[in-house]
């Protein structure tokens, strides 16, 4: 048996130990959420954001004859003279020659049109979609996501195949006796509208369809009862109402098609100037890594706006669902 | 729903259908053509598919493509998962809005700056500390965990937003310490989540084109780097013949998974029901 005064100590050894361990395991507990937080953030802090000053950096040198293609910015002249060179010849030779600007400016009409005609063609099929019978529409989901999984790449391909002088789409007119001669429709701007829209139809359909779906659909049929016409109600009510899903679609199809690569270049052939082509075209052919990488800082510049728009909508959408 | 409206919204749903399907529909209708010209029909033939597995390039391509999507997936579902947690069940920490931008920025970045921008930074690590020696496997692998955990962190961030926390509070009055909820409740909750965003990294890392390109080095070609150099020149048949694989093996993958999901979906709503049957 032990004594009154050995049980206290006992039992201030144990509340001690207690508190020590309390202390380890909140100290792990603070640690793990570090962990937690920490990972994604080291890589992205580290294969994300970092690259980009490399890019900035990069299009403030010179191009030269060597490895790598360009002079080092910072250069140590004498004992501890520290020489620093910064060149903005890359961004005024964007600025003076016209191929440059042209080639911005008709990757901006070309994205901006792109996305006005998914508008037009993804509102219908994401409103037909959403007033679809319960089964119905999952399938009719699936049949819009399934593209989503397959390859890109070899989606685009088909196209060529549908839109050559000898293609499908040809040589059906001609058997119908519609034409006579071919119309060219490959390697021209048409067929890169045709691609951008297959491709990036499915990226404004699904936000527009989740949009839909949370829609006040008694306040339709409200209207409906009270008289309006469907015109009014839509342009009174359905419009305003899915405003945050045609934003979110817009910017969803806008920034990815405005540095489009593989469809001008498989579509469009050499006739269609667009500025993410022409930056693939400095950095490979051309090995002119400080105008390859003026030409992105140029590109990003176009779209840090709709991207912080975009970000700033997907943070709300997650905040409040 | 007046007649006018609802046939115009019926024919511009056909139209986007067919506008989806039928170039697919084509490529594999193709594939089967035994003339070498590709829209010209000159009868059946599966001569194209023997002629594909018979090109040693094919194989090394797809071996090479498979290993990066394998290992791309596995850490993007990791790592996208820990950022979703992060950003859902911390609040407001210090970083914050940088992190959130980080996450999805690379869902919209266009790919040919990613591309630029990482092949810099390689290039930049290889004279400063002699990694990478030389670009392919690694390179590509990295370029790709970078935007695929981006997907993953957006499935996992609405999956968390959408789950009710009932069970996790529940957890929690009982004594469970945070570590062993996440452990023993929100993980395996979001288990559905992490294989969509596992299956949809594995995709992604399978179809890009422009970032493996980028940060690529000699001697490592991807499945699309080889496409991609094909059909430059135009069409050719053995390519609607690879195109016609994996479109069936993705189309069938999809059903599948989907399948699986909603009968899981079904069981758990039906267990849900019984369970709020039996409390009194």
């Amino acid at each position: 048996m032990s004594t009154p005064a050995e049980e206290v100590v006992a039992i201030g050894e144990a509340t001690l130990k207690d508190r020590i361990l309390n202390r380890l395991t909140r100290l792990l507990q603070d640690q793990w959420k570090l962990l937690v937080l920490g990972i994604p953030y080291a890589w992205l802090l580290l294969f994300f954001l970092a690259p980009f000053f490399f890019v900035l950096k990069i299009s403030l040198a010179e191009t030269t004859i060597a490895s790598p293609p360009y002079t080092p910015l910072v250069e140590w002249v004498d004992e501890g003279i520290m020489h620093v060179r910064v060149v903005i010849d890359n961004y005024a030779y964007l600025w003076e020659d016209d191929l440059y600007v042209n080639t911005y400016l008709n990757s901006l009409v070309i994205s901006v049109t792109s996305t006005i005609l998914c508008l037009l063609l993804g509102y219908p099929i994401a409103y037909a979609i959403v007033r679809s019978s319960h089964t119905v529409k999952h399938i009719l989901l699936l049949l819009i996501i399934l593209p989503f999984w397959t390859s890109f790449l070899l989606r685009v391909y088909a196209w060529m195949g549908l839109l050559a002088d000898q293609g499908t789409i040809n040589d059906l007119l001609i058997a119908l006796g519609i034409i006579d001669e071919p119309i060219r429709m490959l390697y021209t701007t048409f067929a890169v509208y045709v691609g951008i829209v297959y491709t990036y139809v499915p990226f404004m359909i699904l936000p527009l369809y989740a949009n839909m779906e949370k829609l006040d659909w008694e306040l339709l049929e409200a209207a409906a009862d009270l008289g309006a016409k469907p015109m009014t109600t839509f342009f009174t009510i359905t419009l305003p109402a899915t405003s945050p899903g045609i934003l979110a679609g817009s910017l969803l199809v806008f920034i990815p098609a405005t540095g489009e690569y593989v469809i001008p270049d498989l579509l469009g052939g050499g006739n269609v100037l667009m500025i993410g082509r022409v930056l693939y075209n400095e950095f490979n052919a051309n090995i002119d890594w400080p105008v390859a990488s003026a030409v992105a800082i140029a590109l990003l510049l176009l779209l840090v706006l709709p991207m912080m728009l975009y970000q700033h909508i997907q943070a709300k959408e997650t905040e409040n669902p | 729903m007046n007649q006018k409206r609802s046939i115009f919204l019926l024919s511009t749903l056909a139209f986007g259908i067919a506008f989806l399907y039928i170039p697919m529909v084509l490529l594999i209708f193709y594939s089967f053509n035994k003339s070498k010209i590709v829209p010209i029909w000159g009868g059946f033939s599966t001569k194209w598919y023997v002629e594909l597995f018979k090109s040693p390039e094919v194989w090394d391509a797809l071996t090479l493509s498979l290993k990066i999507a394998t290992v791309n997936a596995c850490f993007a579902t990791i790592l996208g998962t820990l950022a979703g947690l992060a950003l859902v069940r911390f609040g407001r920490f210090r970083g914050r809005t940088l992190f959130s931008g980080m996450i999805s920025a690379p869902l919209v970045m266009p790919e040919v700056i990613t591309g630029l921008s990482l092949l810099l930074l390689f290039i930049w690590l290889q004279s400063a500390i002699g990694w990478p020696s030389e670009r392919g496997f690694s390179t590509i692998t990295i370029a790709h965990i970078t935007f695929s955990m981006a997907y993953v962190a957006v499935i996992i961030q609405s999956r968390l937003a959408g789950m009710a926390q009932d069970l996790e509070e529940a957890a929690q009055d009982l004594g469970a310490k945070p570590l062993r909820v996440l452990t023993d409740i929100t993980l395996p909750l979001l288990a559905p989540g992490m294989l969509a965003g596992w299956l949809l990294s594995f995709t992604l890392s399978l179809d890009d084109l422009i970032i493996a390109s980028f940060v690529t080095g000699p001697g490592a070609t991807t499945l699309p780097i080889l496409i991609y150099s094909r059909i430059r020149l135009g069409l050719r048949p053995d390519i609607n013949a690879l195109a016609t694989i994996i479109i069936l093996v993705v189309a069938i993958g999809v059903l599948v998974a989907g399948y699986i999901m909603l009968r899981q979906q079904k069981q758990r709503a039906l267990d849900m029901q019984m369970t709020a049957e039996e409390t009194p």
